[in-house]
């Protein structure tokens, strides 16, 4: 199957019931995706199709189609994509295992909605799990991503 | 030996690279102005090291798992080497004996010791660097060293100036200083001023390189079935639709189960659900946590193993003036890091390689070398970013290194070992259910005299190699602190703390806290009762059985104002404390709730920490912050409960944990301090359980002492 994956197309040989997650890590190489329930429940492993933020471990890759992937890795080329601006300015990671996901899940959120309310981001970000309990500066960098945001619109 | 002297110094490294290597022994007994190294090195090993390209490496001799060492440990090398912050990089230590704990002579992490354990051996590593660097330049300038300064990763003369990167290879042939001069406080400039990580740029590029990570040609990924209840055995198992599915190259038994060795995860997944294994599953098939409960309320009113005893209790008990009892318990509680457990492996001859993400190096190392077959000193163990760790990648039975070493060798192939997030609830090692029986007698003011205090529960390190060093006539250190060491038991004088440590087929460890995680909860619950029964306010009844103790009185008082103590909270809230002193620190915290459908709801937690000197204060918040939120977990959703031997939990919809939509907004306030160091990773997780049952029995009269809390 084709895959269209941070801009790029590749050829995959994986089989159809294979989930987006495991053919982005074990067949790509993009283990900024990572792996935490493989059920839905803790959003580690999302990523961004057609902008929609999905949970690859339970999307299958044979679904995708010619949609654009966008994982972590593609998200900016330099980590300079808004939200990682904040996150870097508000020290929000530690382990950083989940950060891909939460990541990932903020910038759809942004782009949904640029202007959250702490109500939106509950509803958003509830689904990622951090279990090193980075929430509080989560909801933080969100808000300043998008105070960010507006300042650099003209 | 490599016939490397006293006070000797590395030429040659196996980390590479030419420039300055500065490795050393360090004594733990040694005062922090005049460091002389004693021991002669064990080869090889190295903390820092400065390159011709101006790069600045520390190699951290401990584990990252978001605590943020990375970047504490760094800037007490930057103190003292006067070298630019934005040249350091930080990479983890491989296992060798110069990397062990400077307290623990074992290499791990753990203990919330990091940070005060290494605050002089890493500063001297700075400081010798520096002094090489000087004298260094000093040759090339053919002046006295002391005409010189070191600044901002260069040496000065005046305003000449020749740059670390230039000096390395020549500093790196100097005999190093046989002491050196440390900074005073007065002098830091890192120190206790907060600083961002170092880490951060490769954590939201997705670039950092966990053990899960792990790729290489040739390697496979093995998922394990294991026995459906603890110590259950294979009795025999038919591979052959597992083998059938495209992918699946191997299946193997190892002790813990049979392995199913595929190309990668995908297919080792499904061939593992095609895999039919038939099991003995011995006596851990009767596990029931109900029906342990219950034989834990009837063991606690027989007597136990003494912990403490003082003054007569029982005659103490019957004289006073008002008698209270409570039991508070608490259930299994897995760690669930968000990085599920695994560990690569390759066996080549008589070496062995092991990645993964591990807090107990030397215990790795020596369960891999037993396991492969070859010498401790050819297992390299590399450690790439810890997912999180909480204890669980600290286990003295090595689990998951060793059943992989065992993959390994079976299978004849590099395997990287993978365990899904229902392997990893299911699994074991868990924080241990347990009972508390408390009985108190009280004066006429409602001030206790007679304190009676029955623990039950597993112990954590029986039967490990750990056993011969925590546990002490009988009694597991674990399993009391919090309780025999607990300042308002000092004030009692009739008080007896006994314990019984019940088997069962059940693995255990140490989870965040430790044994906190109970004793606070039972120790500031029953403080609370007291109180409330006694009819004083809570605070002013803590401080009044805490006068001696300065530090939790501070911590109380800071956290008290802080929250607003004594102001009414916002209508349909209440407020409640706790106070407890763990790994060196007291921390105190005020949490305030509300009832929303049913369910207790945490708004805000104000913390004050007693930590002594905070090195890195914004590392010092998230970790404070990050354990309350740890900790109201099982405060409010998490538990694990076992029926005919069997975990009911697998994943993160039955095993609930914290979500952001219930963070509670966390202050934290760093008390000032001259207080000895203490550790800053865990003492904040033990409070919140009290403070939050106390605060639902100050808005709802309803008095909760089973985690979690539940009003219904």
């Amino acid at each position: 199957m084709k895959l269209h994956v941070n801009g790029k197309e590749h050829e995959v040989d994986a089989p159809d019931d294979m989930p987006l997650l495991w053919v982005l890590r074990d067949l790509l190489g993009y283990t900024g995706v990572k792996f935490g329930c493989g059920m839905a429940q803790c959003g580690a492993c999302t990523v961004l199709v057609d902008g929609e933020p999905v949970r690859s471990c339970t999307t299958l890759a044979s679904g995708v189609g010619a949609a654009q992937v966008t994982t972590i890795e593609g998200l900016s080329p330099d980590g300079s994509h808004p939200v990682q601006r904040a996150w870097a300015e508000l020290d929000v990671v530690q382990c950083g295992y989940c950060q891909s996901g939460q990541i990932m899940a903020a910038a759809a959120l942004l782009s949904r909605t640029p202007h959250p309310t702490d109500a939106d981001i509950d509803a958003a970000m509830a689904g990622n799990i951090c279990r090193c309990g980075t929430y509080q500066r989560i909801r933080k960098a969100i808000h300043r991503a998008a105070a960010t945001a507006r300042r650099a619109k003209p | 030996m490599t016939g490397m002297t006293r006070r000797s110094f590395l030429r040659t490294s196996v980390l590479g690279g030419t420039g300055l290597v500065i490795a050393f022994y360090v004594s733990r007994r040694t005062p922090a102005s005049a460091v002389e190294p004693t021991k002669p090195l064990p080869p090889p090993n190295a903390f820092l090291r400065i390159a011709p390209d101006e790069s600045v490496t520390v190699v951290l001799a401990h584990s990252e798992m978001g605590q943020g060492i990375w970047t504490t440990v760094a800037m007490l090398v930057a103190e003292e080497l006067e070298c630019e912050w934005s040249r350091i990089r930080v990479e983890h230590a491989p296992a060798a004996p110069v990397y062990a704990h400077t307290a623990f002579g074992m290499q791990m992490t753990g203990g919330s010791t990091t940070t005060w354990s290494e605050f002089d051996r890493y500063r001297t590593v700075g400081a010798m660097a520096r002094e090489m660097l000087v004298r260094a330049a000093a040759e090339r300038w053919k002046v006295d060293p002391k005409r010189l300064r070191a600044e901002k990763g260069h040496v000065w003369k005046g305003k000449e100036k020749l740059s670390y990167g230039q000096l390395a290879e020549a500093a790196e042939k100097l005999d190093p200083p046989a002491a050196v001069r440390l900074q005073g406080p007065k002098e830091w400039t890192l120190i206790g001023k907060p600083t961002r990580r170092l880490d951060s740029p490769e954590k939201i590029t997705g670039a950092a390189r966990f053990g899960i990570d792990v790729r290489f040609d040739g390697l496979r990924t093995a998922l394990v079935e294991r026995a459906p209840v603890f110590g259950g055995t294979v009795k025999s198992f038919d591979a052959a639709k597992a083998k059938e599915v495209p992918g699946v190259e191997q299946v193997v038994q190892v002790p813990s189960g049979v392995a199913v060795v595929a190309r990668h995860f995908w297919s080792a997944s499904k061939g593992r659900d095609a895999l039919k294994v038939e099991w003995d599953l011995g006596p851990g098939a009767e596990v029931d946590t109900d029906r342990l409960l219950a034989s834990y309320r009837q063991m606690a009113r027989t007597p136990g193993t003494v912990a403490l005893d003082k003054g007569d209790c029982e005659t103490a008990l019957e004289g006073a003036a008002k008698r209270l009892e409570a039991e508070y318990d608490v259930p299994y509680l897995a760690h669930a890091p968000m990085e599920p457990l695994n560990c690569a492996v390759r066996i080549d001859g008589d070496r062995c390689e092991v990645w993964t993400g591990t807090q107990f190096q030397t215990v790795d190392q020596g369960a891999a070398a037993q396991i492969a077959g070859v010498a401790p000193g050819n297992v390299t163990v590399h450690t790439p970013f810890l997912g999180g760790g909480f204890g669980r990648r600290a286990n003295p039975r090595a689990d998951f290194v060793s059943e992989a070493v065992h993959v390994a060798k079976a299978a004849g192939v590099p395997v990287k070992v993978v365990w899904t997030r229902e392997d990893d609830i299911r699994g074991g090692f868990y924080r241990p259910l347990f009972l508390h029986r408390i009985e108190a007698g009280v004066d006429a003011k409602g001030l206790p005299v007679a304190w009676k205090h029955a623990i039950v529960g597993q112990s954590i390190v029986a039967g490990t190699p750990f056993e011969a060093m925590l546990v002490k006539d009988g009694i597991d250190g674990t399993s009391v602190e919090g309780v025999v060491d607990s300042p308002y038991l000092e004030g009692i004088p009739a008080r007896r703390v006994f314990l019984h440590s019940p088997k069962n087929e059940v693995p255990v460890l140490w989870w965040r806290s430790v044994g906190n995680t109970h004793t606070a909860f039972a120790m500031e619950s029953m403080i609370d009762e007291l109180a409330h029964a006694a009819g004083v306010e809570p605070l002013r009844f803590r401080a009044t059985m805490l006068r001696d103790s300065p530090r939790h009185l501070r911590a109380l008082k800071l956290a008290a104002d802080k929250a607003g103590w004594g102001k009414p909270p916002p209508k349909g809230r209440a407020r409640g404390l706790a106070v407890h002193e763990s790994f060196g620190s007291v921390v105190a915290e005020v949490a305030e709730v509300s009832v929303e459908k049913g369910r207790i709801r945490v708004h805000r937690v104000t913390c004050a920490i007693d930590c002594g000197l905070a090195v890195n204060p914004l590392g010092v918040e998230a970790q404070v912050q990050g354990s309350v939120a740890f900790g109201l977990g099982p405060v409010l959703r998490s538990a694990l409960t076992i029926k005919g031997g069997r975990v009911q939990q697998g994943n993160f919809d039955d095993y609930e944990v914290l979500r952001l939509d219930e963070m509670p907004e966390v202050a934290v306030h760093i008390v000032p301090s001259q207080a000895k160091m203490g550790g800053v990773g865990e003492p904040a997780t033990a409070p919140v359980a009290a403070a939050v049952a106390n605060a639902t029995f100050a808005l709802t009269g309803k008095r909760l002492r089973s985690l979690p809390l539940r009003l219904a």
